[in-house]
């Protein structure tokens, strides 16, 4: 794969520095789904430093999850060699199955087969559908 | 179909509602004798709380329904593994309403959700009791005649006590209500609450350790147990336990129409001393969570009379 250029695929851009890995992982993207690259700490006129994942296979990503981990990452969906969609996501009204609550008093914690529920608080948190237990930032 | 899962899922209209159903209970209960003839209620406890359970039957009786309940815990299908979800859909068949008590947070949003009749719920964990609250709201009340324009003392384990957090909740929704947070600087009002509820609708409040010093300001005394368990270590536990034990003594320095709530069942927090006092309303209290749930059994049913 090369870094610089994607014929079809997605780039994460605009990611704020240190949280490349963390939305890495909660994508999924660990396995050998699609060949990815992270750069992490790059040189950006606006925010100082960023982070930015190039996904290069033609793959759907959760958007709720960048717009969990990143409300102001923006996302570019490239096709054949062009840029056909630049959004940003902001933060998602709800999560599900993306975080898992940690409350170990939470009904999830001993009902296996329920969806992981997060709904987006006034205040711009994450709380469980269930227990109202605030989502941890990681 | 309604569930009835947070306080908060009733506005106050709702409240309204069914405190004048409630009071019309009182003084005509033979109005009320045969509303749910032929109807069943589903008392499903996963953990025992005998209070709150026989207040659900004695309120579907009272209101001329049946009453159909698991045995005890060892043989319901909890223990085979069965999932709320699926009891909740079974249960279903049997049951016009459930009533559901369940040691896990958020379990009787889970049945409310696969339940295809109206889901109460009577306590998830640590959670939400919202018929506690409509017990607490019935005695305000009964007493005030008002939720506006009241001094409200919240007394004694307000960490972890979620009555004083639904309570507060309810409360917040109504002018002029001010809050007087008693309690030892480790059980204090989580700070959720405080920013969550109380900033956000703009309800002044004060933070106190002394019970005495707060007392002559209250309207509604809500005194809650103090438990051992809280405590890191005994010796604060045993320093700070008498200071929130409610007494004759102490209640000298209360208005002359307070009203001393208790979600019970109480420890010693409020001596039997007290219960004389004609502001000691927590046994009163009791009895009206009675009468909130037969109303509340009644607008979840869609009956009236
Ligand atoms: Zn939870």
């Amino acid at each position: 794969m090369n870094v610089d250029s994607i014929r079809n695929g997605i780039v994460i851009d605009h990611i704020t520095s240190g949280r490349g890995m963390r939305l890495f992982e909660l994508l999924g993207l660990g396995g050998e789904t699609a060949p990815v690259a992270i750069m992490l700490g790059v040189a950006s006129r606006k925010m100082g430093k960023k982070d930015i994942i190039k996904i290069d296979a033609d793959i759907s990503v959760d958007v709720d999850v960048i717009g969990f981990v990143d409300p102001g990452a923006t996302v570019n969906v490239i096709k054949d060699g062009k840029l056909i969609e630049k959004k940003t996501i902001g933060k998602p009204e709800r999560l599900t199955n993306v975080i898992k609550c940690k409350n170990p008093r939470c009904i999830t914690s001993c009902e296996q087969e329920l969806d992981h529920v997060f709904r987006l608080t006034e205040r711009g948190e994450y709380r469980c559908v269930y227990c109202d237990t605030k989502a941890s930032p990681n | 179909m309604r569930s009835l899962i947070d306080i908060l899922d009733l506005d106050t209209g709702e409240i309204d509602a069914l405190v004048k159903t409630a009071l019309d209970i009182i003084s005509h209960p033979d109005t009320y004798a045969d509303v749910c003839r032929r109807k069943k209620l589903a008392t499903l406890f996963f953990e025992p709380s005998t209070r709150t359970r026989m207040s659900f039957e004695a309120a579907m009786y009272e209101l001329g329904g049946h009453v159909i309940s698991m045995t005890d815990g060892a043989s319901s299908s909890a223990s085979k593994g069965e999932s709320v979800a699926d009891t909740a859909k079974i249960v279903s068949c049997y049951a016009d309403i459930i009533a559901m008590r369940h040691p896990k947070e958020g379990a009787a949003l889970v049945a409310a959700k696969n339940a295809t009749v109206p889901v109460v719920n009577a306590g998830d964990g640590g959670h939400c009791h919202p018929t506690q609250t409509l017990a607490d709201l019935l005695t305000i009340w009964r007493g005030f005649g008002r939720f506006s324009n009241l001094t409200v003392g919240l007394c004694g384990d307000l960490k972890f006590g979620r009555t004083v957090h639904s309570l507060i909740g309810a409360l917040s929704r109504y002018q002029g209500i001010k809050f007087i947070l008693i309690s030892p600087e480790e059980l204090r009002l989580p700070g959720y609450v405080r920013g969550d509820v109380l900033d956000k609708c703009g309800i002044p409040y004060t933070e106190t350790k002394s019970l005495e010093d707060a007392l002559p300001e209250l309207d509604i005394l809500y005194m809650t147990r103090v438990q051992r368990e809280r405590f890191f270590n005994e010796e604060d536990y045993v320093r700070l336990k008498d200071s929130y034990v409610l007494t004759p003594e102490k209640l000298a320095g209360a208005k002359g129409d307070m009203a001393v709530l208790h979600p019970l069942p109480r420890v010693n927090e409020i001596s039997v001393s007290v219960d004389r006092d004609p502001r000691a309303k927590y046994f009163e209290q009791a009895a009206n969570g009675k009468y909130m749930r037969m109303a509340l059994i009644m607008m979840l049913l869609g009956l009236t009379v």
